[in-house]
């Protein structure tokens, strides 16, 4: 009797397919890709219709002048487009996009593209250099705190942790360049210095500051995430079980517990980088930091549109593609969604 | 056979004792979770330790690993095995023996093995981590524990994840697992919770071979004293912190002595006969509200003054039975058939109110109940039995109007009835109403009491004001709950006072059918008993219809006068449940019967 129950038993689950593996990846791929690319496209409508709809940028541009000379605002006029429909025009930027014009800057009359070519690279070298410190930072940390949870050490991380997401990033940039390189120790350099056609990253000292000042800005935020994650799946019953099984307490925090306590944390670091690619513009400017941030503002405050227009498309894509990373990592990570789309 | 077990006997060791042991809270010191544990687990023997919630059963166990969950400290007492104290060794010799000398099969198979490691990683691990073996030993190790827990052990089986197997393959894994190191000593916390019974019936075989074959001594910790009268050599019988009663399995299910344990038979439905079930007034206490002298005069029927005066000890009555009661010898025999009532009469005039015609239901496109006709007549209870994934639960959705995807007819009293809750009529959803699984989840926790029973009759009309407020008490009442619970939310209730005051908003829509899913599982046996008590009287004096779904063949004997048994989203076999329990047709009732775990 006992056999024909075992038999049974087998057909419970059927064994996962693995023939269309690798074709519902390709699809569920080309799916995300899809969304991320309309994404885009809603944003690009957005950016133009904005920086459009701000009134007459030729008045803005010229100013006082607009009225007196009215051969420049003619030529500027034409060579913003201005005497076409709207709709017409964002077509052709669009067009643009797609072939790598970005159009012509109005304040500098150089094409925006090669204006804004290093100082991308330079802001996303920033943010990569930054998530690299951060990234196992929090985690130590957020580790660290939940094996003592609750007790005197957790309290202190999480005091500490909470002191510092409340400082506006400013405040702690000032902070550190009063201790580090101006008022108390004179270590480091203030401001990045980059010669023309120079990097930042030529003077590796001048990278400290601004990294350090992002990673204290953004690694409390993914801590206190991934610390009550882990408080949760440390509360498991297949913790409980692990502990049970005779584990070892810290094999059981990094492969039990972490593994489990990963998909939040990835999820904020997400949203945290996206956010670094375009709102460290305080952060750029406390040191003089030649990014995408720093020179956005520059753009807004000249009206340069054309230049406002790729620097948000430039951080929308950022923003998509990190988002994109990260739930591909998410799904990656998580057995149950990864055998759902394979099977 | 004597000289194999006795020479597996001596290479198992010497099993394990622990000696009053005492548990308490961190944060309430004085305040016991346990109290005065004796227990002696021989090699080969399988010891059960049965309680109700909240009776410190769970904590009795992993204290054997030397384990308290956070909050809980063990305050004295020794756990002695092999000469060795285990509660009093350094941690890093306490964990040495854990997994390989004494091990653990956990509560909840789903829950307890890590979603995000491969079964065969999982199983091998602690091998891994202490180096024994090699790696081809490993796995040669784990593939033959799967055979022998009769999964299969191919490598396609072994890359899975847990969440790709079902309960009961990853209940076995679970047992796979606790046995390769070859322990000594296995604590089962309740391993077959939420497993069908056919499921059930394999792991606990499985099992109890693993235990004897190997001579392990085993600790079987659960609520559910039927699975224990078939697996158990002796049983200890745990009551808020206390041990009860302890004896050999055929004395405390032939002799029972204590009350409680009395009590506790007396709320378990039985196969063979149908019996007017009883439940046990008030409730389990929870640590720090347990009585003075015996913890459970308060709600004994035999108690006199002296049982509140101090606390009785675990006296031995006979050879190896130990009762932890003062008038043991006064309170008379024990009769298993006590409480037994007549089967209802097959041959009782029905009056149909409810008609299922070739019922069947989908889930998107697939179709999961193929074509089910059945009737419920009036002041008659039907159960739909059956496993998971048999449709059970799915067939109640549908007359409850909270699924809408199915075709066919379900008629009430003549009309028929819209496949949603929205397309019926304001009548038609008064008078059939559902009451569901978990009455953790199906009460707003942030309403009073007196609020979510007064919203069905405002709803329809029925009543309002100081009228409303007069039936809610009346309705209370009926349900056994006084008034003090009107303004309580429903966190402070227990979970059977809270399945109580579901069906109290139900009956206050005045319904003439109740749809009952699985509404006592989430539920200990003797609330249990008392819910089923309540449901017999409602449906005698308000000549209230039940469907009456259920996994449980041994209830369904005590509850319905005709059952529907399920597999597959098909009806295999059905009609009064005399006739399908005493002379079953079908192959699949014949296994359902067989391997429903029985007292009687």
């Amino acid at each position: 009797m006992t056999d024909v129950v075992v038999t049974d038993a087998l057909e419970e689950v059927a064994p996962p397919s693995g023939r269309h593996g690798a074709a519902a990846w390709a699809s569920w791929f080309a799916r995300r890709i899809g969304l991320a690319v309309l994404t885009l496209w809603l944003v690009s409508i957005l950016v133009y219709v904005a920086t459009s709809s701000l009134g007459n940028p030729v008045k803005a541009i010229l100013g006082r002048d607009y009225l007196a000379d009215k051969a420049r605002a003619a030529q500027l006029t034409s060579q913003l487009n201005l005497d076409e429909p709207l709709v017409t025009r964002y077509l052709h930027w669009l067009g643009g996009l797609f072939t790598g014009d970005l159009g012509t800057s109005i304040a500098s009359q150089r094409p925006v593209s090669e204006l804004i070519g290093s100082n991308v690279v330079n802001t996303l070298v920033l943010v990569l250099v930054s998530a690299i410190v951060m990234i196992p930072v929090a985690f130590g940390i957020a580790m660290l705190s939940a094996n003592y949870r609750r007790r005197r050490p957790d309290t202190v991380i999480q005091t500490i942790l909470l002191t510092l997401a409340g400082l506006p990033e400013f405040v702690i940039g000032i902070l550190l360049v009063a201790v580090f390189s101006t008022t108390v120790f004179h270590l480091l350099p203030a401001v990045t210095l980059v010669a023309a056609g120079g990097h930042p990253w030529d003077q590796p000292k001048a990278m400290v500051l601004p990294v350090a000042t992002l990673v204290l800005a953004v690694a409390p935020y993914v801590s206190r995430i991934v610390r009550s994650t882990l408080l949760e799946v440390l509360d498991s019953d297949y913790v409980e079980l692990a502990r049970l099984k005779g584990i070892p307490e810290r094999v059981v925090m990094r492969k039990h517990a972490l593994l489990n306590a990963l998909v939040p944390g990835i999820q904020v670091i997400a949203l945290q980088l996206a956010w670094l690619a375009g709102g460290v513009v305080v952060v750029e400017t406390l040191y003089n930091y030649p990014g995408v941030g720093f020179q956005l503002v520059d753009s807004v405050r000249n009206h340069d549109v054309s230049m406002v227009q790729a620097l948000s498309m430039i951080i929308a894509a950022i923003y998509v593609l990190v988002n994109l990373i990260a739930d591909v990592l998410s799904i990656l990570l998580t057995p149950r969604a990864r055998t759902a789309i394979s099977s | 056979m004597s000289a194999t077990v006795s020479s597996d006997r001596e290479r198992a060791g010497t099993g394990i004792a622990v000696q009053n042991l005492r548990i308490g809270l961190t944060a309430r010191p004085g305040v016991d979770v346990v109290d005065d544990i004796d227990l002696v687990l021989k090699p080969g023997e399988v010891v059960g330790l049965v309680g109700e919630s909240g009776s410190g059963k769970t904590t009795v166990g992993t204290a054997l690993l030397g384990y308290t969950r956070a909050g809980a400290l063990i305050e004295k007492g020794k756990v002695l095995f092999e000469d060795k104290d285990v509660l009093g060794l350094p941690w890093q010799q306490v964990r040495q023996l854990r997994g390989e000398e004494i091990a653990y099969v956990p509560q909840d198979p789903a829950a307890a093995l890590n979603p995000s490691i491969r079964i065969g990683k999982q199983i091998v691990e602690l091998l891994e981590l202490r180096g024994i073996g090699t790696p081809a030993s490993r796995l040669q190790g784990a593939r033959d524990g799967l055979a022998e827990v009769g999964l299969p052990n191919d490598d396609e089986f072994l890359r899975r994840y847990s969440h790709q197997l079902s309960g009961g393959q990853v209940q076995r894994v679970a047992l796979a697992m606790a046995f390769l190191p070859k322990p000594k000593v296995l604590v089962l916390d309740e391993p077959t919770t939420g497993l069908d019974v056919t499921t059930q019936g394999m792991v606990l075989q499985t099992m109890g071979e693993l235990c004897r074959s190997h001579g392990v001594a085993a600790l079987y910790v659960t609520h559910d004293l039927a699975v224990i009268s078939n697996i158990a050599d002796r049983v200890a019988v745990m009551y808020a912190g206390q041990i009860a009663e302890l004896g050999p399995r055929e004395t405390i299910f032939g002799q029972p002595t204590h009350p409680y344990t009395r009590a506790l038979l007396d709320s378990i439905p039985h196969l063979s006969q149908a019996r007017a079930l009883t439940g046990i007034p008030g409730r389990t206490p929870a640590p720090g509200a347990r009585p003075d002298g015996c913890r459970f005069h308060d709600r004994c029927s035999y108690a006199i003054d002296e049982c509140s005066a101090g606390v009785p000890e675990l006296r031995e009555v006979a050879p190896d039975h130990l009762v932890r009661c003062i008038r043991s010898e006064q309170i008379g025999h024990w009769d298993i058939s006590r409480g037994t009532v007549p089967d209802s009469d097959p041959n009782q005039h029905r009056e149909p109110i409810l008609t299922l015609g070739d019922l069947k239901v989908f889930y998107g496109h697939t179709e999961v109940v193929h074509g089910v006709s059945f009737e419920v007549g009036k002041a008659e209870v039907v159960a739909l039995v059956g496993e998971s994934g048999s449709g059970k639960t799915t067939i109640s959705r549908c007359v409850g109007g909270l699924h809408k995807e199915w075709t066919g007819s379900i008629t009430f009293e003549g009309n028929e009835l819209g496949k949603g809750s929205r397309s019926r009529s304001a009548s038609d959803r008064k008078r059939v109403q559902y009451i569901f699984q978990n009455p953790y989840l199906s009460l707003n926790p942030r309403l009073t009491i007196e609020q979510i029973v007064r919203r069905p009759m405002e709803l329809f009309g029925l009543a309002s004001g100081k009228e409303a407020t007069d039936r809610v008490v009346a309705l209370l009442d009926q349900v056994a709950l006084g008034p003090a619970v009107l303004r309580y939310q429903a966190s402070r209730l227990s979970g059977g006072e809270r399945q109580r005051v579901a069906i109290a908003r139900a009956l206050a829509a005045e319904p003439d059918l109740l749809v009952c899913d699985e509404i006592t599982s989430a539920l200990d046996v003797s609330v249990q008993g008392s819910i089923v008590a309540l449901l017999e009287d409602l449906r005698q004096t308000r000549g209230i219809s039940m469907l009456f779904v259920t996994h449980n063949l041994a209830l369904v004997r005590s509850i319905a006068s005709r059952v529907q048994i399920l597999n597959a989203g098909n009806v295999v076999e059905s009609g009064f449940v005399v006739d399908v329990m005493d002379r079953p047709q079908q192959e699949y009732t014949q296994r359902l019967l067989a391997n429903s775990p029985r007292i009687d």
